[in-house]
Order: C-alpha cells, then structure tokens, then sequence
C-alpha cells in the first residue's frame, strides 16, 4: 500500500510513511467503534476520511517546505488556494451532482462558454454587473439543459453531459472565434487583483461558496434528499420524493457554479477564451472521488472534495517551485486517485457488518 | 420401473437463520415426466439450485445413475447432463441467439469461434424444438420471453442433456405456447430424457405428469404420486399441512370493520398484461388481503394505487377524493404509504442511520425554510422507534445493522411519522424469521386498530388467511373470489388460486 500511494520522483519516503499511516488509522479505527453509539460511530469514520487527507495534505506541505526555500510562504499560501480558488468553486457543484448519484462532465465546457458569452463586445458595454449575471446565467442554463434531458429524458448524466461537453465548448468556439476575448472592464478583472486583509477576493468567494454549500449539503432537506436519491433512486422515488425534479436543481446548480468559477477564472486571465476550464471535469471529478465521496452516490463530504482540490494544487505548486516537468506530476496525481480509493474502500470494508 | 436416474435422499441446506431444505428425498427415472409441487417458501427453488450445481446441500446424498454424486459447480452438473431453465431465463440479452445456446462452450478451433457451424447447430436444435422461424442471429433481447425460454430449452439440449429441469415454465407463456411447450416435453420424454417439472397449475400436472413429488417447509412430504390419478384435494392437503404455527392476533369484535369509513375505492382497474378490471375497498381500520401466486398481479395493484405505476382504466379514490393517477405524490399526499416487496432495493436508504430512514417522507415537519431542525427530527423518529418497539431503540444507528423485521419496522416507522391513513404492504413478512413474523401481526393489527387501512400482499396464504379480515383471491390478473377471511380456508384459496374455481 505504501508503494503504491508514494509519489514518484525524488520525494519518496516521506509521503510514502505519511500514507501508511493514514491508511494505519483507517483499519485500525474501521472495526472498533462499531459496537459504539450510532452517530459518533458515523461521524468518527467520516472525520477519519477526512483526517487521513488532511494528513496527507500536512506532508505535502512538509514536503514542499523540504524541498523548496519558497514554499512556506505567506506569499505561495496565497497562490495555492488562489489557484484552488477556480476549481474548488467547481467541485461544490459537482459534489452535489455526484452524491446525488450523477455526474457533470461538462463543467470545463460551461466555463469556457460562461467566459466566452461575458465578455463579448456586446456583454461588456453592460459593464460589470451585465458581465457577471450573464456568465452565471449561461452557466444556470447549460445546468439546465443538462437537468432537463437527463431528468425528463431518460438519458444517463455520463452521456448528457458528454454530449453538452462537445457542444457547450464548440458554441464557446463558434462564438468568440477562437480569439481571446480581453476584458476592457476594469472592475472586472479587479476582481482577481482585489485583496482583502492582504487575502485575495478569489480565496473569499471560494470560502464564503463552502460554507453555503456545507450548509445546503448537511444542514437542509434539498442535502437531505440529495443523498437519499443518489443512495438509492427507487427507494427515494417509492418514499414520495421528486426524484426528477431534484436531479435537475442539481445541474442547475453545477451549472451555477460553473458560471460563479467562470467570472473568477476570466478575471484572472483578463480575457475570455474558449479554451478555458480545459480538463476542468476530470480535475474537479478526481477531486471529488479523493475526498471520499462515492462515485455511484448517496454519500460523500463536501470538506472532503475541498481538501481533495487543495492537495491537487498543493503537488501543482511544489512541482512547479521544484521546477519539475508537468509530466511527473500528472503520473502523480494518477496514482493519487487509486490509491486514495484502495483507502477508502478498506475503510468501508470494516465498517460493514 | 427402470433403476432412477437421480436420486436424492435427506438433502439438507441451511443459509443464515433458515432452513430451506430439510430433509429432501426425490427420484426421478428416465424418460418421465416428474413433477414438483410446494407452496412458495417450500423449498423448490433451493431444491434446484443444488440439482444445477449452484448451491452445495449440507447433508443428504445425490446419486446419478446408482452412484454416488457431487455437484460443486454449475459445469459439474452440465457435465453430467442436468440442465436447468430458470423461470428468470438467464440469458445475455445483448448476445445473438447462437451465442446463446453455445454461451460457455463455444465451437472454436485455436480459439477462433466457429461461427457458420455454431449457427448450423443452433438452427437444428431449434427445428428440433418446433420454432426454425427463430433466426439465429438476433440479439436474444428483442425476443418474447416465449423465444427467450426456446433459447434456453435450446441451451440445454446443445449439451448432451439427460434431465432438464424447468421452473414454472408456463407461466411467461401464452396459450398456444404451452401446447408447443408440452410437445417437445413429450418429444424430450420419448427420447429418454427425464423432465423435472415445477407449476402450480394443476391442470399442466394432469397433463403431461407422471408422478408427483410434493415438499412443505423444505421437507419431501410424499413422492412419487401418480399425477393423472391423485385426488388435488390430497395434494392441496400434503402441500398445507402445517408445522409451523403463526400466531395471529385477535380480530376486533366491535365496531365491526363494516361500520368504519370507507377509506379505499378502486373501480375496475386495468393494466394489460399484468391485472385486468381490479376492483377493490378498503376501510378504514380494515386489514384486506390480496392471496394470489407470484405474477397474478398483486404488487403491481399495490404499486398502481400508490401511484408508482399508471392503470389504463378505471379510477381510485382515497376518502372519497379521486386521485391523481401515475402520481406517487399524489397517492403520499392522500394519505398512502407504501412498503414494498424488496425492502433493501425499493425502501431504504441503506448507507443512512434508521432516523434518515424514517423521517425521509416527512422531512417537511422538520424543516423551516428548508433547514432541517435534527433535534425534533430525532426526537420524532425516537418515538417512532419506541412506539414500533425496534430493537435497537436508537434511531442513529446505521439500517443496515438491523435485522429484517426491524428493517421492516423501519420502513413502517416512516409512514406512520408520515401520519398516513392507509399503508400498502408487499409481502411485508418477507426474509423475517418466524418470531418477529408474530410481532410484525401485532403491529399491523394494532394499526388497524388505530384506524389505518392495511391492504396487504402475500405468498402465504395462511398470512393472508390470518391477519386479513377479508380476502381477495387474485388469478391471472384477477379477482376471482372476494370472501370474509373466516369464510376462507388455505385448501379453498389454494383451490381458487391453481384451479381457478372453487372445491
């Protein structure tokens, strides 16, 4: 296990034990707790999760600190969740959509189209908010189109948004015609220049997005259901839940999120693309599987998929402060995603009766 | 009589917390037709799957022509010549029907199929059957399950095949169908094949059966019964006989259910090919059973006045008020809840705690503007929990914990939060052991008692027969007797269900 969990390259041993030792905690702690009280039993496993993550994303940091001067800096702590910002605004939405038992694998094609759309000539003589509310309109829309086909259409999510995914970016092609858009709005593009308390703007929009989307999944009844349809369809169906409605708020909302990603993603290019939120899908998706949320649905973690985006970035930056091929680092991530899966499904081997 | 081809003596197979088989005696001599008769639970389908090599007996022993046998596999049973057709046809839908038939033992030559002499074969094997219209290069998906069953007939004959044993295999069949059915039985027989037959319908067995072997309760209660001269009064009595016990809980004597209002009015329902002009009440406080085979169309009635299938016909009406049809939010809305056949698939959540499960249809309750408030959620599933007597009486354990009747009681916990009138159960004992059967009665009596209407879906009649205060016998799609449950016997609805008439 420890073999095959270590990232190649010249950062062997250190991440190799730090996996160990989380997937350690798993087992040991997957069969104890099982004759204790139900909902610290179910809360201790998911804090587990979470914590042999969060393990690994301190290493990583260990790591980084290790093996570049720049690295521990208030200054590259920034860039990372920056970076992180984009994605992980992405992979709220796609979280919602998986545990719902889906998957959207046009978000990267949203994004391009939500980029492209806002910053036509045309969109940007209305000026900030025009840009804004067209990017997040566009993203709702797809969502929509998405919801609709796959809830009142009988078609499986995997095909839809396959489909939607060519013709999204394609219609993104068509109409900025391949150039960059530049953005002339100032306020604009402000919003990826703007820093709060020194934080930039981008990492506060990705905090306050988290929070919302923390309370939607556990704290209300649309959470609630979510992760009844995705757990079991037929049963949520015969419970008297509206299971097709639902599925379609959840594509909305990935949408949604798409277009919130969008604005920040243009801002800080400062010019809309159509090549935009490339392999964004597979990104946001990798990260969502890594933080332990199950790909058939019905359950997962919304602090796991964040964590999940925040060690992607992290292993971005410290190849790139290593200056290290982007080669390696996607062999890396790859083995990231098994491995992390291997773990988590020893941990749900112990926790079943 | 020729020495037996098969014999099997004291066969016991045990799974977790039951005993299907308990001491199965059976001899089948070439060339007859042998039929099987039990009631559903009576260990048939267990029976089969240890002739086809799919479940290994505990104790007892095989033989296959006068020596002693062991079947540990699938392909040990073929190899000897026993092939099985499954009522659920196993077959690969997405295969042509050739690939069907020589699924498994594929004609190949240095791992290349032999395409054009598989399709040679396959095309005699069904002229041999009576049907070379079926063409051998269709996908088996787009046939009737008719073709389907051929092509599993031609399956079994692709091997060097001695005895062919066919579960229930009328019942996917249309009339003229079974006369093909019963010729090649007859071609099969006179070839030396031995059949093993399973129906219920008595009428098949006076046909085409020569002796009779009938089981209860995973035991062989008689064998080898001549089937053309063996009174059904006889059979019907072998096959009920009892030694398992229900206890049931006491009828109310007054107010007497004919008092009550009405709460449930279906009028002529139809849904081609599953149940034909249905018509049935409930009142409240009322406990109606529905006796009937599998596949006469009961579940499909429950799930049609539940809203989760759409009736071609006729309308239902909850107090008085028709309802929406097709609408399952309408049918929840009105009051009904249901609890469906297949518990884990059909009603829970299983990765979620017995409170998640519960509050699932009320969730509304406990919200305000869409938050949901997990303390009053808790603190009313906690009662639900206690008032159904669920044991563990902690609502935030994981379901899949529980055992099947409290799983069941779970699942009845969440209609009773929901605070319905009228609950629909799907073989509601089903996968329960016999001692938490006794309390799932109470509970469904107590209900009543309080004023909900149960209708209740059943395969065993004397469940029907002893929790329902009246009784709709269902056949092929319909109602063939409507009777007060006291007025009713489990040799009459056996009578009624097989038969079709009253003894």
């Amino acid at each position: 296990m420890s073999q095959q969990t270590s990232p190649p390259g010249g950062s062997g041993p250190l991440p190799a034990t730090g996996q160990g030792s989380a997937s350690g905690s798993v087992r040991q702690t997957g069969p104890s707790p099982g004759k204790g009280s139900g909902p610290a039993f179910l809360g201790h496993m998911g804090r587990v999760r979470n914590l042999g993550l969060f393990v690994v994303l301190v290493l990583l940091c260990v790591v980084g600190a290790l093996t570049s001067g720049n690295f521990a800096t208030r200054q590259n702590a920034l860039v990372i969740l920056s970076s992180a910002a984009v994605i992980g605004v992405i992979t709220i939405g796609q979280t919602f959509v998986i545990i719902g038992g889906g998957i959207d694998l046009s978000v990267g094609a949203i994004v391009a189209l939500a980029s492209v759309w806002c910053t036509t000539v045309a969109t940007q003589s209305y000026g900030l908010g025009g840009m804004i509310v067209c990017a997040l309109a566009v993203g709702a829309v797809v969502g929509l189109i998405n919801g609709l086909i796959i809830s009142y259409g009988n078609i499986v999510a995997f095909i839809v948004t396959i489909a939607m995914m060519a013709s999204a970016r394609g219609l993104a092609e068509r109409i900025s015609d391949r150039q960059s858009q530049v953005v002339t709005v100032d306020s604009f593009n402000s919003i990826a220049s703007t820093k709060w308390l020194g934080i930039p703007l981008l990492v506060y929009i990705l905090a306050v997005a988290v929070v919302l989307g923390w309370v939607l999944l556990n704290r209300t009844t649309f959470g609630r259901r979510t992760f009844a349809i995705g757990g079991n369809q037929e049963a949520a169906r015969l419970a008297g839940l509206d299971v097709r409605r639902h599925t379609l708020v959840l594509y909305v909302l990935s949408g949604l999120c798409c277009g919130i990603a969008a604005v920040m993603l243009t801002a800080r290019t400062t010019s809309g693309a159509s090549n935009l939120g490339n392999l964004y899908e597979l990104d946001s998706i990798a990260a969502v599987i890594i933080g332990g949320t199950l790909l058939t649905g019905g359950r997962g973690s919304l602090i796991g998929s964040i964590l999940g985006v925040l060690v992607f970035t992290t292993i971005t930056n410290i190849f790139v402060l290593n200056n290290l091929t982007t080669d390696i680092q996607q062999i890396a991530k790859g083995l990231i995603i098994v491995a992390a899966v291997l773990i988590q499904r020893r941990g749900r081997r112990t926790a079943a009766p | 009589m020729s020495a037996p081809l098969l014999e099997m003596q004291g066969v016991v197979k045990e799974f977790p917390g039951v005993r299907a088989l308990d001491g199965v005696d059976l001899d089948v001599v070439a060339g007859e037709v042998h039929c099987l008769l039990g009631q559903n639970g009576a260990g048939k389908s267990t029976l089969i799957k240890v002739l086809a090599g799919a479940h290994q007996p505990d104790e007892g022993h095989i033989a296959w022509e006068g020596e002693p046998v062991t079947l540990p596999t699938p392909t040990a049973a073929m190899r000897h010549g026993i092939a099985t057709i499954y009522q659920e046809l196993d077959l690969a839908d997405g295969l042509t029907v050739a690939e069907n038939i020589y699924l498994g033992h594929e004609q190949s030559r240095l791992g290349f199929a032999q395409r054009s002499r598989m399709h040679d074969a396959a095309r005699q094997l069904l002229r041999r059957l009576g049907h070379p219209e079926i063409p051998v290069t269709r996908e088996v998906g787009d046939l009737s399950s008719a073709g389907k069953q051929l092509v599993s007939m031609a399956r079994a004959l692709s091997h060097d095949t001695r005895l062919i044993i066919m579960d229930e295999p009328s019942a996917v069949l249309a009339h003229d169908e079974v006369d093909n059915l019963f010729r090649i039985i007859g071609d099969l027989t006179a070839a030396g094949v031995a059949v093993v037959y399973i129906s219920h319908r008595m009428e098949e067995i006076r046909r085409i059966g020569d002796r009779v072997t009938v089981l209860k309760d995973g035991r062989t209660v008689a064998r080898g019964l001549p089937a053309r001269t063996t009174p059904t009064s006889e059979l019907v009595s072998l096959m009920t006989g009892r030694t398992v016990e229900y206890v049931f809980p006491p009828r109310p004597q007054t107010p007497g259910p004919k008092e009550r209002p009405m709460l449930l009015e279906v009028e002529g329902i139809s849904r081609p090919g599953e149940f034909e002009d249905v018509s049935l009440t409930v009142r409240a406080g009322e406990i109606v059973g529905l006796a009937g085979l599998v596949g006469s169309g009961r579940s499909e009635i429950l799930e049609t006045v539940y809203g989760a299938r759409r009736s071609a016909s006729g309308r239902i009406s909850v107090a008085g008020k028709v309802l929406r049809p097709g609408s399952i939010t309408a049918a929840v809305r009105a009051g009904i809840g249901l609890a469906p056949e297949e518990r884990k698939s059909q009603a829970l959540f299983m990765h979620s705690s017995i409170a998640h499960n519960v509050s699932m249809s009320s969730l509304r309750r406990f919200a305000r503007a869409g938050f949901l408030d997990s303390r009053s959620e808790l603190a009313a599933t906690t009662e639900a929990v206690r008032s159904l007597d669920l044991r563990p009486p902690d609502p935030t354990r994981p379901v899949r914990t529980l055992s099947g009747g409290n799983q069941q009681k779970a699942v009845v916990a969440r209609w009773l939060l929901k605070d319905c009138r009228l609950l629909l159960l799907d073989e509601p004992t089903r996968g329960v052991d016999v001692g938490a059967r006794a309390e799932l009665y109470m509970l469904i009596r107590r209900l009543a008692d309080s004023g909900v209407g149960v209708l209740l879906v059943s395969s065993e009649v004397p469940e029907v027969l002893g929790l329902a205060d009246r009784v709709l016998v269902m056949r092929e799609g319909r109602v063939v007797r409507e009777a007060d449950a006291l007025d009713l016997d489990e040799s009459k609805v056996l009578d009624l269900v097989m038969e079709g008439s009253s003894a």
